[in-house]
């Protein structure tokens, strides 16, 4: 069953702002979440975060979000790519 | 000269690796191994990052029948692969990647052709043929070779595949969370499916759900070769699971309640395996049961002043280990943690993994490292700190609990209460993070 899916959805301010603070919040970040801009990676050499602060990530997301991230497809660097992607990939899949 | 064979699958048509597309027979395997080992550049090295575990497996078996070795170094950074090609300069790159992964002459992992039969003649490889160079970290930052011998690695597998129980007439699949260029996941997901008749799941599984759907493409009995990391994401999201009939766990310790957790959530049985890069792996325990660990067979510690040395079974040559091992009788033995982490605060000596393991047992704590920072050079003595996630307790709370343990030069200064520990893919604490991490909390607590 499929609920609210919206594949063409994009994630609106508010929700970007939301999904920054769960990140700073789960992962301890010492930034607040104003300062993670919305097109800067988040892997590497932007805010830094490896796989296991993704996995820790991905725990809240679907906790909050009502989704399971899968990375059966190429997907899971590009959802995890900015805070817009993921927060877009978030407003397509959520079902609450 | 001995002989083993490349796989132990009794029937071309044993099912030795399940696909996205379905099960692979070894006469399928063997025929892609044939078309792979006819592609394989001349170099006499191969950097094998296929990351389907099912090509990896094939990218490793034409290695093997063409005579080249498998070079399989900690982390592919950039660095890592410069100094791999200065170990072996003919070095090629098989991926399975449409992206250029390494700066390295590369082969594509190829289209296989289907159909073509051929010969269902397993290989039989020389016993003192060298397939593998496993390489550690180095603690001069320079990656320290360690050559595997084929009857090495296919003689210690055997003895996994004996202590899990995995030597059933049910062939069983193997889904791995850790990747095969590791030594762990090397030897457990693949080395030991080859020599248990048993089958390997192609997948990679990383986000709990991705681990779920893994186990749900195969059929019973499964066995999930895992990482404390990442049965703790797998517990914490809750789902529900297909049956599990055995979990497999080794990089770090497991605590005994997760090891509990595991087993009663997933109504499975849990292994611990304890092993090397070095050794490869030497012994099991079934962690909710003892905390002794019963070495594989043949295998034997010998203790010599501070020191412990492991030789026989498929130990190629007398190894020292890197930890504080107590053996309790004939075939087994407790584990104290690393010896490289004993430290020394005016006078006093401690094992910084036993320090670790105390202040994990305090209620509340869900986890927790000490860290000795580098020695500031002036005569101060320099302190541990460490940092702890314990939602709910404060340092206060914390400190006097550890201070029923031990001295109290070993109290942390400071303790930091943090909300994760910043710990790698494979579940380990770099040092160089722990440093990161006591710089800047440290300077701004400071402040």
């Amino acid at each position: 069953m499929q609920i609210n899916q919206n594949p063409t959805a994009s994630s609106t301010a508010e929700l970007q702002r939301e999904v920054a603070a769960l990140m700073v919040e789960c992962l301890n970040l010492e930034i607040s979440a104003d300062q993670i801009a919305v097109d800067a990676p988040l892997y590497g050499e932007g805010l830094g975060l490896d796989s296991i602060d993704v996995l820790e990530v991905a725990l809240e997301v679907s906790k909050r979000y009502g989704l399971q991230l899968q990375s059966d497809s190429e997907d899971n660097k590009t959802i995890f790519g900015s805070l817009r992607s993921l927060s877009d990939h978030i407003a397509a899949q959520r079902t609450r | 000269m001995s002989l083993l064979p490349l796989v132990s699958h009794p029937s071309p048509d044993s099912i030795i690796a399940w696909r996205a597309e379905g099960a692979v027979t070894l006469r399928q395997f063997l025929a892609e191994v044939r078309q792979l080992a006819a592609l394989l550049p001349a170099g006499g090295h191969l950097l094998n990052m296929c990351s389907d575990r099912y090509r990896f497996s094939v990218g490793l078996a034409a290695a093997i029948v063409a005579g080249k070795v498998s070079l399989l170094p900690p982390t592919p950074t950039p660095e890592v692969v410069r100094q791999v090609q200065a170990f072996a300069p003919d070095v090629f790159c098989l991926t399975d990647s449409d992206l250029r992964p390494v700066d390295l002459p590369q082969l594509q992992y190829p289209a296989m052709a289907i159909g073509r039969a051929g010969s269902i003649a397993i290989p039989q490889i020389d016993s003192s043929q060298r397939v593998a160079v496993v390489f550690t970290s180095g603690s001069t930052g320079v990656p320290q070779p360690h050559p595997k011998a084929w009857g090495a690695l296919v003689a210690c597998v055997q003895a996994e595949a004996l202590h899990l129980e995995l030597l059933r007439n049910t062939p069983s699949t193997i889904i791995g969370t850790v990747p095969p260029q590791h030594m762990y996941g090397f030897e457990s997901t693949v080395l030991m499916a080859w020599h248990s008749g048993n089958a390997l799941s192609h997948a990679q599984p990383f986000y709990p759900a991705d681990i779920r759907a893994a186990l749900a493409a195969v059929p019973p009995p499964r066995v999930l070769v895992s990482s404390p990391v990442h049965l703790r994401a797998l517990l914490d999201a809750g789902l529900a699971l297909p049956e599990i009939a055995r979990v497999v766990s080794a990089t770090a310790p497991l605590s005994a309640q997760l090891a509990q957790e595991i087993e009663a959530q997933c109504h499975t049985e849990l292994m611990e395996i304890y092993g090397s890069t070095e050794t490869g792996q030497i012994a099991s325990r079934r962690s909710t049961q003892t905390a002794q660990w019963t070495l594989f067979p043949g295998v034997k510690l010998s203790v010599e002043g501070d020191s412990v040395r492991a030789c026989g079974g498929h130990i190629e040559s007398t190894i020292t280990m890197n930890d504080v091992i107590e053996p309790v009788a004939v075939g087994h033995f407790l584990l104290h943690g690393r010896i490289a982490d004993l430290v020394n605060i005016a006078g006093k000596r401690h094992s910084l993994a036993s320090l670790d393991h105390l202040l994990n047992s305090i209620p509340g704590v869900v986890d927790g490292a000490f860290y000795m920072p580098d020695e500031s050079g002036d005569a101060r003595v320099t302190r541990l700190a460490a940092c702890v996630v314990a939602p709910g307790m404060d340092a206060p709370r914390l400190l006097a609990a550890l201070r029923e343990h031990v001295d109290p030069v070993f109290l942390p200064r400071p303790l930091l209460l943090v909300d994760a520990l910043p710990r790698n893919h494979t579940g380990k604490l770099p040092r160089a993070a722990l440093q990161a991490l006591f710089r800047t909390r440290g300077a701004r607590n400071s402040a």
